[in-house]
């Protein structure tokens, strides 16, 4: 399926620059070049889709969706719809209070705020198209689990009243939504779908650059020194590096890929892209206006050792 | 008339109240409009994601930048 862009990729190096074959410059110009045209393809293919379906679940379905739901089986279905719900760390707080002002449980919330940025359909088509379909499989249910997990525990917890007291008084009124129609919803979908990739492809091509840069010029098993499987604290250290950073799935999986070929172990890198995805410091600020230092600490100490674990498994399956 | 504007507090630049306010001038639309940042008032109004307008207490739309052509038609009552 990507073979035509691999062809255009050699045909662009090889024949038309005339670049020698096995060179660092041309191998990094290569990797850029056949992988930039195949994101964005894949990307805007994804994103068309995802927001269609995404126009049947706005949040306000989600959170009436939620309401008084069980644990663990709420759980279960926060961190599935988390997927398909977009996420700016921005957006966190109308959610979480939306979600507890409908009696959405605190751990259900929770099981959707940590699937919902963890996994996102932009991140999950960069793993497709750089690492085959098994890695984005493993990636997608080793999230959800995390996300059903952690929410699970923090419900068990009872930690309700480490929650801002005034987010108990909030009473929202209800909103009746304007149902779209068909053609409004593939209209919805295109102009977004544009308006994405137009902010996006720039992104893309800078992280496939780093990528392309690490491909070319890194020794093949420098990695393998420094953060192979034998040294057993390079996950967590991975994952502590990850945590405060703040960028999407997206920009990460190139270079993520530039990493596991140079020997980083696979568990290593997804957890590692897990960690920069899941949590960052610019979200535990802004939670910080709905929830107490205690429970933003008790959140991010539950998920990263849930990563870290993750990460360590998968160093010993795969 | 009454119109109230939620502008996205992030994420990404909104000029909603600017679409308005042309949607206004350019077909003789007297209104009130306010306009607003604040997500706790966007919250307690039922709205989760921002930009948001609501013309005389009814939601019309949530979560995205309009078209300019809906904006004149929510302003002059959806015909």
């Amino acid at each position: 399926m990507f073979a035509l862009f691999k062809d255009f990729a050699d045909y662009v190096v090889f024949d038309w620059l005339g670049l020698p074959p096995g060179d660092p410059f041309t191998i990094a110009l290569n990797f850029f070049v056949y992988g930039v045209p195949k994101i964005s393809v894949l990307m805007a293919v994804a994103i068309f889709i995802v927001s269609i379906i995404r126009s049947f679940i706005p949040p306000e379905k989600t959170k009436k969706f939620l309401s008084h739901r069980r644990t663990f089986v709420g759980n279960i279905l926060a961190a599935l719809i988390g997927i398909l719900t977009p996420f700016c760390s921005c957006s966190a707080v109308p959610l979480f209070i939306g979600f507890m002002e409908a009696g959405v449980p605190l751990g259900v919330t929770f099981s959707f705020l940590v699937s919902s940025p963890m996994i996102n359909e932009v991140g999950l088509i960069m793993l497709l198209g750089m690492f085959g379909w098994k890695v984005a499989l493993l990636y997608v249910i080793s999230g959800v689990v995390i996300a059903i997990i952690s929410g699970y525990v923090i419900g068990k917890l009872k930690l309700e009243h480490l929650v801002e007291g005034y987010v108990y008084q909030i009473k929202s009124e209800d909103v009746e939504l304007h149902e779209p129609t068909f053609t409004e919803r593939c209209r919805e979908a295109g102009n977004f779908t544009t308006a994405f990739l137009k902010k996006t492809v720039l992104y893309i091509a800078v992280a496939m650059a780093i990528g392309g840069f690490i491909h070319g010029y890194v020794p093949s098993e420098f990695l393998t020194t420094y953060a192979g499987r034998n040294n057993p604290l390079a996950v967590p250290l991975v994952v502590l590096i990850g945590v405060p950073m703040y960028n999407s799935a997206a920009g990460m999986v190139p270079i993520i890929y530039a990493l596991v070929e140079k020997g980083l172990p696979l568990g290593t890198a997804l957890a590692f892209l897990m960690s920069v995805a899941a949590l960052s410091l610019p979200e535990m600020v802004i939670l910080r206006r709905v929830l107490k230092v205690k429970l933003i600490a008790i959140y991010v100490s539950i998920l990263t050792v849930a990563i870290i674990l993750t990460g360590y498994l998968f160093n010993a399956i795969v | 008339m009454k119109i109230e504007v939620f502008e996205a507090s992030c994420c990404k630049p909104t000029n909603v109240y600017g679409l308005v306010e042309r949607a206004m001038s350019e077909n003789g639309i007297r209104a009130e409009v306010t306009k607003s940042v604040d997500v706790m008032e966007a919250v307690k109004r039922g709205i989760m994601r921002t930009p948001a307008i609501i013309v005389d207490g009814k939601v019309v739309y949530t979560g995205r930048i309009p078209e300019y052509e809906e904006v004149v038609g929510w302003l002059t009552g959806g015909k």
